[in-house]
């Protein structure tokens, strides 16, 4: 039982026993209502806001009148294409690694656990970053046409090839190892460094601005296909990582527990571990390797409505969206018309207000 | 993103997508009208040396000369420009350095009605001369550019007659900073090498390309004569005392006989259309006991 107690450190209750009976969730739903209410509300603030505003001001009302398509040329132009694409890139980020940190979390009962840990952004980086340096030597006999997928696709791929390899190195006689899997993807990420650090080593002046800047992440730099196609990418593993919310409550009880009350172990692990590598994979080939959302989210999450996943999966995916849209707005308000990239943003605005939450419940995490 | 600027490449060397888009940007103003967003450094510096800097309501990261540009509003680095940061300036035209971006970014600018015009790629002295017609030609500007043309290759004539009078290739080692204790050296394929060349030096580091970190014993194995710095970097280096005593430099025959020559960056490196000064400049100060220096 004591990978129940590492875990404990992070509820708000350590009554593990509630987090899996039916009884104390419908006593608890009701004082939720409130706080997935003003969520709510400042979502819908959020995504109005993103429409609303940046470096051009549009009026409130020629907003709304472009949408319903009366707007001018640029309005048009700015609203349609560069401010719905970033919102709608925006929700799918937040979505997709809120619900990859909080699955992951739940299912390796690890606390540090996110989609970075395991070498899911690692093994998109190595993707694109691949694609930047050495791309044009080896893509050149590439149709015109397939060349702006190179980098989303090497970036999904890469993804896909990392998680296949860290839970096929974890998985013997029938059983994935979590200690083995951490470790595994601590490996790949030091592997994924050195490649990166190679492609830094050999690039050219512009390839390795190009690659630093990817590193850092952006709503706005892949073209309007790669956005649309990631973001449905990304809100099509919804239902997967959802259907799960019970697995990982019993997940906490330990894995023997959960094996032993009936659940199928091993393939709610294959299951998040899929849907984590395509969700992930994804948003990170359209947006580059946005940190910290995926970490802090679940956690923000667990500290607001407590263990149970079927209130922390919808309450992280709130909390990542809202997170990554304030980012978005920060960046293009800081300084325009420049625009720092995002991954700045999320860890300036995140960082803190994580720290915040946790000095607030320090007393009650230490209970 | 990065393979649609390998395609304009492409197109651009035969030649065909330069008038198409040159005729694009007519298509938005007869001139290129009075608000226009220069993204590449020596794109900005031809406008204003064809005197049409007032113009300009806004430019990137790399246009840092002349000191005018710093008072203008900044979009950022030129391969991340923010589509919605431009137009907020109400740009009247867009001229973009050949590998400006992201692709989509231009793309968002040309459907919100906004010319893109695209200048020809090269970083040597005679790809100037290509900028400055684009840029002309763009702006509307023709007059003025083609002056600029013909005084720039009078100079530039000027300038390479007295570099083929010089007698001797001096063995140079550009180094663009110390990273982590190492020299950053530039390699072939650099435009620290076009201009090293032009100014009839040989590159010691031609041998790889690019910007690479040499070991101190590499350094010293290449023996260069002079050493070539941007005087910014040399300055955060600890100035060229300081850098003449590194183990490595004082180790090299440039070294034992103090020839360290820094040179501001923009103006070295730009090639923009001050080149001609450059080479003269940088040539000067590496046959410094060369009677035919007298004649630049």
């Amino acid at each position: 039982m004591k990978t129940i107690r590492r875990w404990g450190g992070f509820r708000e209750r350590n009554d593990v026993a509630q987090a899996v009976n039916p009884d104390g969730l419908t006593v608890r739903r009701g004082s939720h209502r409130l706080t997935f209410l003003a969520l709510a509300a400042v979502l819908v603030g959020l995504g109005l806001a993103a429409l609303a505003l940046g470096p051009v001001a549009i009026s409130p009302d020629r907003v709304i009148a472009t949408l319903f398509g009366a707007g001018d040329g640029v309005e048009s132009a700015i609203i349609l294409q560069i401010r719905l694409p970033r919102l709608l890139l925006g929700i799918a980020v937040g979505t997709a690694l809120a619900l990859a940190g909080a699955s992951l979390q739940g299912v390796l009962r690890n606390p540090l656990a996110d989609p970075g840990l395991i070498g899911v952004s690692a093994g998109a980086t190595v993707g694109a970053v691949l694609v930047i340096v050495v791309g044009e030597r080896f893509g050149a006999g590439l149709p015109d046409a397939l060349r702006p997928w190179l980098l989303p696709g090497a970036a999904f791929l890469g993804a896909g090839v990392v998680i296949a390899f860290v839970f096929a190195l974890a998985r013997r006689g029938g059983e994935t190892s979590v200690a083995t899997l951490i470790l595994a993807g601590v490996a790949v990420n030091t592997v994924a460094g050195a490649i990166v650090g190679v492609m830094v080593y050999i690039s050219d002046d512009q390839q390795l601005r190009d690659l630093t800047f990817w590193t850092l992440g952006a709503l706005s730099a892949s073209s309007l296909q790669t956005t649309l196609i990631a973001s449905a990418i990304a809100l099509l593993t919804v239902p997967a990582f959802i259907r799960g919310t019970r697995a990982l409550d019993l997940f906490q009880l330990g894995e023997r527990a959960a094996f032993h009350s009936g659940l199928n172990v091993e393939r709610a692990k294959v299951v998040v571990a899929l849907a984590t590598a395509v969700s992930v994979g994804a948003v990170t080939a359209a947006a580059g390797p946005i940190g910290f959302i995926g970490l802090v989210a679940p956690h923000l999450a667990r500290m607001i409505v407590g263990p149970s996943h079927a209130f922390i999966l919808p309450t992280a995916v709130m909390l990542g969206v809202a997170l990554i849209l304030a980012a978005d707005l920060a960046v293009r308000l800081a300084v325009p018309p420049a625009e720092p990239p995002i991954g700045l943003a999320t860890s300036i605005i995140g960082g803190p207000f994580f720290l915040w939450l946790l000095i607030r419940n320090r007393g009650r995490l230490h209970a | 993103m990065m393979f649609n600027v390998v395609l304009q490449r492409l197109i651009l060397a035969s030649g065909l997508l330069a008038a198409s888009l040159s005729g694009l940007a007519f298509a938005g103003s007869e001139n290129g009208g009075d608000r226009i967003v220069v993204a590449g450094g020596d794109l900005t510096e031809i406008m204003f040396a064809i005197g049409h800097g007032d113009r300009v309501a806004g430019v990137d990261t790399t246009s840092t000369f002349p000191e005018a540009t710093a008072e203008l509003p900044q979009v950022g680095y030129m391969r991340r420009i923010s589509a919605e940061g431009v137009l907020s300036l109400a740009p009247s035209l867009v001229l973009a350095a050949h590998d400006a971006g992201p692709e989509n970014a231009l793309d968002q600018l040309r459907s919100a009605g906004v010319p893109v015009a695209i200048a020809p790629a090269g970083e040597d002295p005679d790809a100037v001369i290509r900028k400055i017609e684009f840029v002309g030609e763009a702006v509307g500007a023709k007059a003025e550019a083609d002056a600029l043309v013909q005084s720039y290759s009078a100079e530039l004539e000027r300038v390479r007659a007295v570099v083929a009078d010089l007698t001797a290739t001096p063995k140079v080692l550009f180094i663009l900073a110390w990273r982590d204790g190492a020299p950053l050296a530039a390699g072939s394929e650099t435009s620290a090498d076009a201009i090293i060349r032009a100014a009839a030096g040989q590159n010691v580091a031609e041998g790889f390309t690019g910007y690479k970190p040499l070991s101190q014993e590499a350094l010293i194995a290449l023996a260069p004569d002079v050493i070539v710095m941007m005087s910014q970097h040399a300055e955060r280096a600890g100035g060229l005392d300081e850098i003449l005593q590194r183990p490595e430099i004082a180790r090299t025959p440039a070294g034992r006989n103090a020839r360290l020559v820094d040179i501001d960056g923009v103006l070295l490196l730009g090639f923009g259309q001050r080149t001609p000064t450059a080479i003269a400049e940088l040539a000067a100060r590496l046959h410094e006991d060369d009677p035919a220096v007298g004649r630049f």
